[in-house]
């Protein structure tokens, strides 16, 4: 009571534990919160590979970073102001990342010598001096919870266990949040287990309270809402808005949405998400392995379903020879790759956009398909409405490159009206006499969707070569020539939306450009480069095969441009091919996004070089 | 549809057939065509989807929907298909090198599923459009043109990998038995779930006279152990008994008609099936033909389908504005 409010304009929180320690549950659940105050918001998870590594490891730390702020925000910030620490080893991996002065919340039960010789700390950082420029708070979580607890039937381990709501207690006094809705959420979660309900309810309040009544917090925190455009709105994150795209996509269109895919990290999301939808017609059809899962996507286009499969990296290798098949058949299918650290297994829980040019080339044979890329979780929603236009209007293969940035990574999203959504009906061949499978519809160079149970257009296609018109097998090599650029052109003539150039002062000589999820941290730079004086455009391709119409004319129009990729200059490489533009590539893979201050950076670099 | 009943002209394509004089598929081909009139199915529900071999060519000559499609990937293509459209007959055409090499993963996933298809597996023992290397089924020893100095792997037994695989129902017959196959594509076509013939099929370029035992006439009549549901098995000169947990070929004349076993696809156990599929895997003295297995089991896409039902029934149709405001959501005025 009485304890002095001070109003931020923003923070970043990260949490960070042994990878059992529900973590990623206390950052979604003060994602929520922070979300119904209006808030706008930007998450970044990072999780271990393994399940459970050894307890109290480096290797096992697991951490949830949020960033929210009282105007519009882009990334998930790159130094957190607040890092709750709920072991030596959550502290030791992540304290490089703090700025000098930040706040640290600890858990000091877990800093016994074992702990502590575990991650390799020589002495106790709670006792010497190397904790000396942060603001720290050592809060005996773990028992303050159970002692909390005592009057439940539980053990001692499993009272434990509570103690992240204990943390998310305590920061939510300490910055205002609403308790209802995790109230809420806690008692359908646990709604059939009362004791666990119970300890979970019990050591949330009393987190709260610990805030609320003891002298080593003295002040709490205000954020006020930011000013965002009238709607309804919830946070998703990327993997579930491009599902929901995808379920809106099938009834914007009247197709039968069917997912052919086959486990792996950050996709399988989208699968765990399409399957709770089956009440929408949605199948999902979890496949003996990634060739499966694509074929039977393509099997269900053939049918005239909406057919799509979702991946990482690795299951994109395994799909190439079926894509090629999809692009001989010129049937819709979508492939949606989540992009991961690789090569090979990689980096599975990590973030990496170097999957670019395996989706635009890694096929036998010239084998054209479309590439686009949604630029943050939300606009995933978008793009898989679009990855639907595309692959329904020109009857070709649609790759959709996400990451696991912005698959896993959320933002506050306004809800669009159903009305608003475009009108994506399609049209399937008629029962006709003389039915040619391939002639193709003059201003889209699509051929005709010729489903079976159609009478009168019995026909038979393939992946051989075939002949113009009737689809015959043709080994002509004019036919051959004349085929394979005609589905060129035909990928090449997509209508995409041409490139917007943010350019206020429309004098700046520098263009920083962009694909897919490093819009946020560019977009961030931009901000504060401007806010320091400095003149620079920006530019984010979300279409990719084709390019925007306009792009070699933006790319004539900027003296200088920069293009930040987490890979090695795959984008890069495309433009210089295309477009003989000398672009600057600004690059890294270390599996995770780029922070602002590095793109500010670089970009400082080239500007004043 | 017109009401008048098609015939095998209305199921042969414009396409000319480009198989090797002599080629065992002609005559599935055939037997083929003048079976579907049969199903009383019209043409625009029938799809035949194949991989790639020279038996995969299948497709182009049948005036159906039909898809020629990738090495082994057939029974994905078509399970996506069967699937979301459970109103079709989908029909998997498939090689010894297609399904039991390259495609083997995808054959019993198929079968285990149950998915509703009807795969015809033509084994000629060899890899033919590659022109002549040995394949999973060839028997070890095999000299081919990979192999000069004989083949080193034991080969597949296609009928005890589909019952390992909990197939509902295998099947074996012969390319040029037209009646046999009729017969067993019948006994298919009757059955719900995933049905795998498997069809000895000659190629006269590069493996000749793998099934002479069984397709001349001299010796075919000794060497077919018939089997048709509720009938004793055997063939003119042998017939099959119990040995112990076994079965053995005897002489007819060494045992009483009443000893002999009589065929019960239907049996619960496979292990009764798979005994009947092991006699071969001893040389080709004796060979079963006919349903090994042909038992009841919910059909995938219907299961599938039933879900979706289901859901809808308790819960009404979807609605997305529902499903997009579903959640924590607040309103910014
Ligand atoms: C991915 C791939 N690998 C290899 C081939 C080459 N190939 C075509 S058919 C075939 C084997 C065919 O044997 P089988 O399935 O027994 O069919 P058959 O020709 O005997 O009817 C091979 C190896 C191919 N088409 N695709
Ligand atoms: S190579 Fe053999 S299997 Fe192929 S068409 Fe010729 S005869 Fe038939
Ligand atoms: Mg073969």
């Amino acid at each position: 009571m009485g304890k002095p409010v001070i109003s931020l304009d923003q923070v970043v929180i990260r949490f960070a534990g042994d990878s059992g320690d529900g973590m990623q549950l206390t950052g979604d659940r003060f994602t929520m919160d922070t979300a119904s105050l209006g808030n706008d918001l930007s998450t970044l998870p990072n999780y271990p590979a393994e399940i459970r590594a050894p307890q109290g490891t480096l290797p096992g730390v697991s951490s949830f970073q949020l960033h929210f702020a009282d105007h519009l925000i882009q990334t998930p910030g790159d130094a957190p102001d607040i890092l709750v620490a709920m072991n030596p080893a959550a502290l030791k991996a992540n304290i490089r990342d703090l700025r000098r002065g930040a706040t640290i919340i600890l858990d000091s039960d877990e800093f016994t010598t074992r702990n502590l010789t575990k991650v390799g700390y020589t002495t106790n950082p709670l006792e010497d001096d190397s904790l000396d420029s942060y603001k720290v708070h050592a809060v005996a979580l773990t028992s303050l919870t159970v002692a909390a607890l005592s009057n439940l039937s539980l053990s001692r381990k499993e009272a434990e266990r509570s103690k992240n709501m204990f943390a998310l207690g305590l920061l939510s006094w300490m910055y205002h949040r609403p308790v209802e809705a995790t109230e809420n959420f806690l008692r359908a979660k646990f709604a059939k287990k009362p004791e666990i309900l119970a300890a979970n309810l019990l050591a949330y309040k009393t987190g709260w309270n610990y805030g609320e009544t003891t002298e080593d917090f003295a002040v709490s925190y205000e954020i006020a809402p930011a000013k965002m455009p009238p709607g309804r709105y919830r946070n998703v994150s990327g993997n579930v808005a491009l599902a929901y795209g995808l379920v809106a996509a099938s009834q914007q269109s009247g197709l039968k949405l069917f997912l052919g895919s086959y486990p792996i990290t950050p996709a399988s999301d989208i699968l765990h998400e399409l399957s709770k939808h089956k009440k929408f017609g949605v199948i999902t059809f979890q496949a003996e392995d990634e060739i499966a899962a694509i074929g039977s996507a393509l099997g269900a286009s053939y049918g005239g379903s909406l057919g799509v499969t979702s991946t990482s990296g690795p299951g994109v290798a395994l799909k190439g020879e079926m894509i090629g098949l999809g692009v001989m058949l010129e049937l819709p299918l979508i492939i949606i790759d989540v992009q991961r650290g690789g090569p090979s297994t990689g980096l599975p829980t990590k973030t990496e956009q170097a999957d670019l040019l395996q989706a635009m080339f890694g096929r036998n044979g010239e084998s054209p398909v479309a590439v686009i890329a949604p630029s943050t979780p939300k606009d995933c929603f978008e793009m898989a409405l679009e990855a639907v236009r595309i692959a329904t209007t020109y009857r070709v293969p649609v790759f959709l490159l996400s990451d696991g940035y912005i698959a896993n990574g959320s933002e506050p999203w306004r809800i669009p009206e159903v009305s608003s959504l475009p009108d994506l009906t399609v049209e399937f061949a008629k029962s006709q006499e003389d039915f040619q499978p391939y002639l193709r519809d003059p201003k889209t160079l699509a051929r005709p969707w010729a489903i079976p149970g159609t009478e009168g257009i019995e026909h038979r296609i393939g992946g051989v070569e075939k002949a113009d018109v009737t689809g015959e097998i043709s080994y002509d090599p004019a036919n051959h020539d004349y085929m394979v650029r005609t589905r060129a052109a035909k990928v090449a003539g997509i209508k995409v939306p041409d490139l917007l150039v943010d350019d206020p002062t429309g004098d700046a000589d520098v263009l920083l450009l962009g694909w897919g999820s490093t819009y946020g941290p560019i977009a961030a730079a931009v901000e504060q480069l401007r806010g320091n004086g400095e003149k620079i455009a920006q530019a984010h391709l979300r279409y990719i095969n084709p390019f925007p119409k306009n792009l070699g004319t933006v790319l004539e129009s900027y003296s200088k441009v920069i293009v930040p990729e987490m890979n090695l200059g795959q984008l890069a490489m495309l433009l210089r091919s295309q477009f003989l533009k000398d672009v600057i590539g600004y690059n890294m893979v270390r599996g995770l996004p780029f922070t602002t201050a590095e793109i500010v950076q670089a970009t400082m670099e080239v500007l004043h070089d | 549809m017109t009401d008048v009943a098609l015939t095998k002209k209305d199921f042969t394509s414009d396409q000319e057939v480009r198989w090797c004089p002599g080629c065992g598929d002609y005559s599935i081909l055939s037997t083929m065509q003048s079976y579907l009139p049969e199903l009383g199915i019209p043409r625009e529900k029938i799809v035949f989807i194949s991989g790639i071999g020279c038996s995969s060519r299948f497709p182009y000559y049948l005036n159906t929907f039909g898809m020629h499609s990738i090495h082994g990937r057939a029974p994905t293509i078509a399970s996506g298909l069967a699937i979301s459209r459970p109103d079709l007959t989908v029909f998997v055409i498939t090689g010894d090198g297609d399904s039991l090499s390259i495609g083997g993963n995808h054959l019993i996933h198929t079968l285990r599923r149950n998915v509703e298809l009807k795969i015809l597996l033509f084994n000629n023992q060899i890899y033919g459009l590659t022109k002549g290397q040995y394949s999973p089924t060839s028997e070890q020893g095999k000299i081919t043109k990979s192999t000069p100095l004989g083949s080193l792997d034991t080969p597949f037994n296609p009928i005890s990998l589909a019952l390992g695989a909990e197939a509902s129902f295998v099947a074996r017959t012969i390319d040029s038995d037209r009646k046999h196959l009729l017969e067993t594509l019948r006994a298919a076509s009757a059955h719900k779930g995933s049905a795998l013939i498997e069809i000895y099929q000659n190629c006269p370029i590069f493996n000749d006279g793998a099934f002479d035992l069984v397709k001349d006439n001299e010796t075919k009549e000794a060497a077919l152990l018939q089997m048709v549901h509720g009938q004793p098995i055997k063939s003119s000169t042998h017939g099959l008994v119990h040995k112990g947990a076994s079965l053995e070929v005897v002489e007819l004349g060494s045992v009483v008609e009443s000893d002999l076993v009589v065929h019960d696809a239907h049996n619960p156990d496979p292990a009764y099936a798979f005994a009947l599929s092991r006699l071969t895997s001893t040389g080709h003295n004796h060979v079963p033909v006919g349903v090994f297995r042909d038992v009841s089991r919910p059909g995938y896409s219907s299961m599938v389908n039933n879900q979706i039902s289901e859901i809808i029934g308790k819960q009404g149709p979807g609605d997305l504005n529902s499903l997009l405001t579903s959640g924590d959501t607040w309103v910014v005025d």
